[in-house]
């Protein structure tokens, strides 16, 4: 990449990030809350695109994890009082043990099987969840009455406080952000690009594909937990239907329609898949024909994503060869 | 007893269904090692031409029930086949030499553009087929009452499925199709063209799926422009339980499928019977993923 390349893109990230952090003072409570579901919906990106981007697997049901934190995150607030705050790492250590069983027999399955096998297992979560399981998660009307986060005493209502929720999501983002790009460039994440881009050479070199792609799902699904929490105080109200494999599809498209395996790509995806249709507001109808059109096009015409990792930093056309074994 | 004959002749029935459409999906993927997301949609547009075409031409007053029915689920075939076509060409065929991802995502968009379409033309509310059009009656066999609808259900069924398997494997355009299904380039040296095939596997499929779509119709009276998820994805259950790839693999699975989940909705739970189907799902991925019937997956089509 020339250098004069890299200033215009150095200056647009730069004007990106001005313009996000001051948009609670020139946007309405209704468009803040948009950024609100853009940045929850960039982490869900970014956690997706460990397992995806990075680890090359194709999981179309990232939903399930959301859900278990946000139903952990419910349940135990509506129960005991505890804060919802502190129970984000519960939420994240739910979805993650829950990976962690579910991820473990269906890791090895080859690409297409896994998208189904994962599409599978969201729609039993939410069955589950509709279903009342265990007398705890409140059937199909959900649970009402989860406390708004609050910080120092004081509660921050995702749906009246718009402007200082969006500090805290964007708190949360700009974490994810810089630990998802140390992860990136460590060795666990070296690992899993190279198992990423050939599995039979990493498994050859001595790199246990096997487990750091276990690793990779398990920590996908804890950062997506918590996620989930985020979202659960955000509205004070959970029910299966915002955990429906429609949501899944959306964190899926946010990581491919941006650029599999890249951050800004992510970050791009969310902005796009979660804000633009917003702009569309009068043409409510034809929004979902017209982004399914997009979506067409988008891989006719560029199926790397919009901004597709450096080529020597992952080359992206190795999605294909991740069905080496069955 | 009756329960349990009640439910198995009901499974048969639905199964007979998801095995017409798991034709579909086990075709396409058996050539194209594609799975074809928006196959469950063109099944739910096979519903709709079918209501269409009932009611504006009102075939069956002019032809009686039986040819009307007939001649109107051919006729939504042949535009299903058609629609199919179309998808490959615009969606499918920029994309063989892409990465799979990219199929996939594409097939996701076409099938978001057709359940929407659907929506956009015949309205977001569920649309009534009219009532007992072939026959509402039963038939009593050894104190039971089975609708002589899940016989006609079933019996059409098995004829399409019949009719395909010996075109597949009796035709010399049925041994291409095999030939094709096995290596695309060898199949290419051999003089066949694979781009012929491919388009008569992309008609077929929708067009079994067509069919399936009408039966629905015909079957429950009630069809809404979201049902393709749902079917697509039992259907697509019932082609990995048979055997991706591999037609009487489809034929066994989406049987099986639909007694399966009978039986379990019955002495399960009503309310389960969608997860028991992608517990099936994924025990059979875990345990046999190549199917029962499916010991070489992609070389019988």
């Amino acid at each position: 990449m020339t250098d004069a390349r890299t200033k215009i893109r150095k200056t647009v990230y730069t004007l990106v990030v001005v313009f996000w952090i001051f948009a609670p003072l020139y946007l309405n409570n209704y468009w803040t809350d948009v950024l609100n579901n853009v940045a929850i919906y960039a982490v869900l990106g970014l956690s997706l695109n460990i397992i995806l981007g990075y680890g090359g697997m194709f999981h179309m049901g990232h939903a399930a994890f959301y859900a278990i934190g946000a139903y952990t995150t419910a349940i135990i607030n509506t129960t005991y009082g505890i804060p919802v705050l502190w129970l984000m790492p519960l939420a994240g250590i739910m979805a993650g043990l829950f990976a962690l069983v579910v991820a473990k027999p269906i890791i090895h399955l080859r690409g297409d099987y896994l998208l189904i096998v994962t599409i599978g297992m969201v729609e039993i979560v939410r069955i589950a969840l509709i279903n009342n399981v265990f007398g705890i998660t409140g059937g199909a009307n959900g649970i009402f009455g989860i406390s708004s986060p609050s910080i120092f005493g004081y509660s921050i209502n995702g749906i009246v406080h718009t402007g200082q929720f969006f500090y805290l999501v964007t708190g949360f983002l700009a974490v994810t952000i810089l630990l998802f790009y140390l992860l990136e460039h460590s060795r666990f994440g070296r690992a899993l690009k190279y198992l990423c881009s050939d599995e039979i050479a990493a498994e050859g070199s001595g790199i246990n594909t096997a487990g750091y792609k276990l690793a990779a799902f398990v920590l996908g699904a804890f950062w997506a937990g918590m996620t989930g929490t985020l979202y659960a105080s955000k509205i004070t109200f959970i029910s299966p239907e915002s955990f429906s494999f429609w949501e899944s599809v959306v964190m899926f498209m946010i990581v491919i329609l941006g650029g599999s395996g890249s951050i800004p790509g992510v970050l791009l995806g969310a902005i796009l898949i979660i804000g633009l249709p917003e702009i569309f507001q009068g043409l409510q109808q034809y929004r979902l024909l017209i982004f399914g059109l997009a979506l067409v096009a988008m891989m006719v015409f560029r199926p790397q994503g919009i901004l597709p990792p450096k080529p020597h930093e992952y080359p992206v056309e190795s999605l294909d060869e991740s069905e080496v074994s069955l | 007893m009756e329960l349990f004959f009640t439910q198995l002749t009901n499974g048969l029935a639905v199964g007979g269904i998801y095995a017409l459409i798991a034709l579909g999906y086990t075709m396409v993927y058996g050539v194209l090692k594609l799975i074809n997301f928006a196959h469950g949609d063109l099944f739910t547009i096979g519903a709709y031409l079918g209501l269409t075409l009932l009611t504006s031409l009102s075939l069956t007053d002019h032809l009686g029930p039986v040819a009307g029915v007939l001649l109107l689920s051919v006729m939504a075939m042949g535009l299903v086949g058609v629609i199919g076509i179309l998808l490959d060409r615009a969606a499918y065929k920029p994309l063989r030499t892409s990465p799979r991802l990219s199929a996939v995502v594409s097939a996701l968009g076409a099938s978001i553009v057709f359940s929407n379409t659907v929506m956009l033309v015949y309205g977001p509310n569920p649309k009534v087929y009219p009532h007992g059009i072939l026959t509402s009656q039963a038939i009593h066999i050894f104190g039971l009452s089975i609708p002589v609808m899940r016989v006609i259900i079933l019996a059409s069924c098995i004829i399409l499925m019949v009719a395909l398997y010996t075109f597949i494997q009796k035709t010399k355009i049925g041994t291409a199709i095999r030939a094709a299904a096995i290596d695309q380039d060898a199949a290419r040296l051999m003089g066949i063209n694979v781009d012929r095939v491919i388009m008569l596997v992309f008609f077929i499929g929708p067009a079994l799926g067509g069919a399936a779509g009408v039966m629905v119709g015909l079957y429950y009276g009630q069809i809404n422009f979201t049902m393709g998820w749902i079917y697509g994805l039992k259907a697509f259950t019932a082609a990995i339980l048979g055997g991706i790839g591999n037609i009487p693999g489809a034929m066994v699975g989406g049987l099986l499928l639909g007694v399966i989940e009978a039986l379990g909705a019955a002495y399960i739970s009503m309310a389960w019977k969608d997860a028991i189907a992608f517990g099936v799902l994924i025990l059979i991925l875990i345990v046999r993923p190549t199917g029962l019937l499916g010991e070489r997956v992609a070389e019988k089509i």
